[in-house]
């Protein structure tokens, strides 16, 4: 069983402005029916002001799409159009206190056909250039076409390289295969064979006993490496205090409350183990407060 | 089952309750007789005499000729991967295998990697009921294929294929047979001296036994080589500390399989039946997948047009029902179950199917009370759904809703 919150499960048992509205002004459809998921977003438009006076949805789905729709309707109703364009998925999943990683299309799913039924309320037409494959990294939610896209793009040749451009395998890293096997089919493309190397993990960088500023430093490093992947999801994450094995971080942004949050904390105690040699424990601020 | 657990249970195809004379059966050997069967002591001697007891049971269940040819493993999976890697081991200049597009991942995974690493793998169509042709499975049979591996009963609308008498064409053309029986033991009768199956799989855990225990019938003079090397259990055929209590559960599981076999027949079916006509007389735009003439008795797979599977698991979850569903969402991944979309079965209805899997612990008030909670759900979901009009499915769905993407 998924791991839904409340609030989704509450939004899908009684999902909020059910059915198609009458006198509709702007409709926006958008879905793919092989992966089960179609959502039609009805919207009443008041043509002086552009707010959204009524909001529908009719949707073909799983638990989180339907919740998902129903939260989108209930965000965007009284914003005017230019405000309800700026609701992104990452608000949509927020609203519903997160959405498991392999759900979280369900949210674009919401933004996108608000983007429709705006283009359609406008007589523009909407292009969608998003084309999702199947699910590569459960850890940061990354499927194959975005791997296969951004290794074409960077000409990435390695799984470390993947890792530092798409965050997928950077978690637990037991997708790490399926990510060799799109190297493989990639670079075969351009006549390269994938070079994997050893299957040992690289040894840990093993030094000399650190002086406490070195020290600091390092995990200061590690922690600056990592922060361009979070800011990329609207998150953040900054050093606090480091005290004997304990590193003290602060979670900022999308990732409060984001339920990947404790994956991405133990994403950064694996790189903060492996560049010092020792085993450290990073743990969120709040945990001081409750040590301290 | 009411008895035993909240709630109704109509998920025994993914994993059953266990036996209570099951779980009576296996207690003692945790504590009192813990031994290593290995052991020359009496704590170790004990075990390895209810070890063979156990043996015999699971022998008398399958119909197996010789009780060595029943080697205990960990699960079905392993029994399955044991199975067809030994046939490829043993004849390394055979690199083709035959099985069907609808077989269970233990088998479809471990052939796709086959087939990355040289294997010619032939995948049998299924037809719109899920049914094989076996002329074009005859055709395919050649000195050049190493194991032929087909399920005997599938998982998801428990469509029964005919494999004994594909063994026999297997057998006439000089090639191995394996059937991922995980679904059919105990719920048919098997006899297998009587087959030209030369291995088959079973998992404890489909028949009330528990988790962790599974069985790797080998017929005698089989070539093989095991997965597992080490220490001489199973005769050298599965190394590893046996799992003495679940083996022993496992036994009690397969006598007491043998003695409701009719009631798999009679009773359930009868269940099953009901629960059917129930659902299908009271929800319009909806059918039964597979081949309702040639089944497992305790299955019904329905598919529900123009809803999805997840939202109707959910919601019956909330009434306390446990069923499954071949929709995309429910496993993660972005398209419908394999099955479905081999038999052809459109997307619109491929995302709808529900899985009922009965045992002999349901009853007939549970089987009405699920006819009864069944239409509401589904009126709830089309109401929500943009392929449903008033009172039935909008005009040509997949035109009047036609998304930016697909």
């Amino acid at each position: 069983m998924w791991d839904y919150s409340d609030k989704v499960q509450e939004h899908f048992f009684s999902p909020r402005n059910a059915g198609a509205v009458q006198d509709a002004n702007a409709v926006g459809d958008i879905g793919s029916l092989s992966c089960g998921d179609a959502l039609r977003l009805t919207l009443k438009v008041d043509p002086a002001s552009e707010v959204i006076l009524e909001a529908g949805f009719q949707t073909f789905g799983c638990g989180s799409a339907i919740a998902s729709s129903s939260a989108l309707t209930e965000i965007i109703k009284g914003m005017t159009l230019d405000q309800a364009l700026l609701v992104s998925n990452q608000d949509i999943a927020d609203y519903l206190d997160g959405l498991p990683p392999e759900k979280m299309h369900c949210s674009v799913m919401g933004r996108e056909a608000l983007q429709a039924a705006v283009a359609n309320y406008r007589g523009e037409e909407w292009k969608d250039d998003h084309e999702e494959g199947a699910m590569v990294c459960k850890c940061f939610a990354v499927d194959s076409k975005l791997v296969e896209n951004t290794i074409r793009s960077n000409n990435l040749t390695t799984v470390e390289e993947v890792v530092n451009y798409t965050k997928a395998g950077g978690g637990c890293s037991a997708c790490h295969e399926g990510v060799e096997e799109i190297l493989t089919r990639v670079l075969a493309e351009s006549g390269q064979t994938f070079a994997p190397g050893s299957a040992a993990t690289a040894p840990a960088p093993a030094r000399g006993k650190l002086t406490n500023l070195e020290r600091i430093r390092r995990i200061e490093n590690v922690i600056e490496s990592i922060r361009p992947n979070l800011k990329r999801d609207h998150g953040d994450v900054e050093l606090v205090d480091v005290d004997g094995k304990n590193v003290y971080v602060n979670m900022k942004g999308a990732c409060v409350g984001c339920q990947m949050a404790s994956v991405t904390l133990e994403g950064i105690q694996e790189r903060i183990v492996e560049d010092l040699g020792e085993f450290v424990r990073v743990l969120p601020v709040a945990a001081k407060r409750l040590n301290g | 089952m009411t008895t035993l657990t909240q709630g109704i249970y109509f998920d025994n195809n993914a994993t059953t309750m266990v036996a209570p004379e099951v779980v009576a059966a296996m207690l003692p050997y945790f504590t009192e007789q813990f031994g290593n069967p290995s052991s020359i002591h009496q704590f170790g001697n004990r075990v390895g005499v209810a070890i063979k007891q156990a043996r015999a049971q699971v022998q008398a269940l399958l119909g197996a000729e010789h009780d060595s040819e029943i080697v205990f493993t960990s699960c079905g999976t392993e029994s399955d991967s044991t199975a067809i890697l030994s046939a490829i081991r043993t004849q390394p200049e055979r690199r083709e295998i035959i099985t069907t597009v609808v077989e269970h991942p233990a088998i479809l995974a471990l052939c796709e990697q086959l087939e990355k690493e040289g294997y010619t793998i032939h995948r049998l169509p299924v037809d719109g009921k899920g049914r094989l042709d076996l002329h074009a499975y005859q055709a395919l049979l050649s000195e050049r294929v190493a194991i032929v591996s087909v399920m005997w009963a599938n998982n998801e609308t428990g469509t029964l294929f005919p494999v004994e008498e594909m063994a026999e064409l297997a057998k006439s053309a000089g090639v191995l047979f394996h059937t991922d029986a995980v679904q059919a033991v105990g719920k048919l009768p098997i006899d297998l001296k009587r087959t030209a199956i030369d291995m088959l799989s079973l998992s404890g855990h489909k028949l009330h036994a528990p988790k962790g225990i599974g069985v790797l019938y080998l017929r005698r003079n089989t070539r093989f080589r095991p997965l597992l090397r080490g220490g001489h259990q199973e005769r050298g055929r599965r190394a590893g500390t046996e799992n003495s209590a679940a083996i022993i559960a496992l036994g009690k599981a397969c006598e007491m399989a043998l003695e409701h076999l009719e009631q798999e027949q009679t009773q359930v079916r009868t269940l099953r039946d009901r629960l059917e006509q129930g659902i299908l007389a009271a929800v319009p735009n909806s059918f039964v997948t597979g081949d309702p003439d040639n089944r497992l008795p305790n299955t019904s797979n329905i598919a529900f047009e123009y809803i999805e599977g997840e939202s109707i698991l959910l919601l019956l979850n909330k009434l306390g029902i446990a069923a499954s569903s071949g929709s995309a969402c429910t496993s993660g991944s972005l398209e419908p179950s394999h099955v479905m979309r081999a038999m052809g079965i459109p997307y619109t209805a491929a995302h709808g199917t529900t899985r009922f899997s009965l045992s002999r612990y349901n009853t007939l008030d549970e089987v009405e009370r699920v006819i009864a909670a069944i239409p509401p759900i589904v009126a709830q979901l089309r109401k929500l759904s943009p392929y449903w009009g008033e009172n039935g499915p909008v005009e040509n769905p997949e035109q009047a809703f036609a998304p930016a993407y697909s």
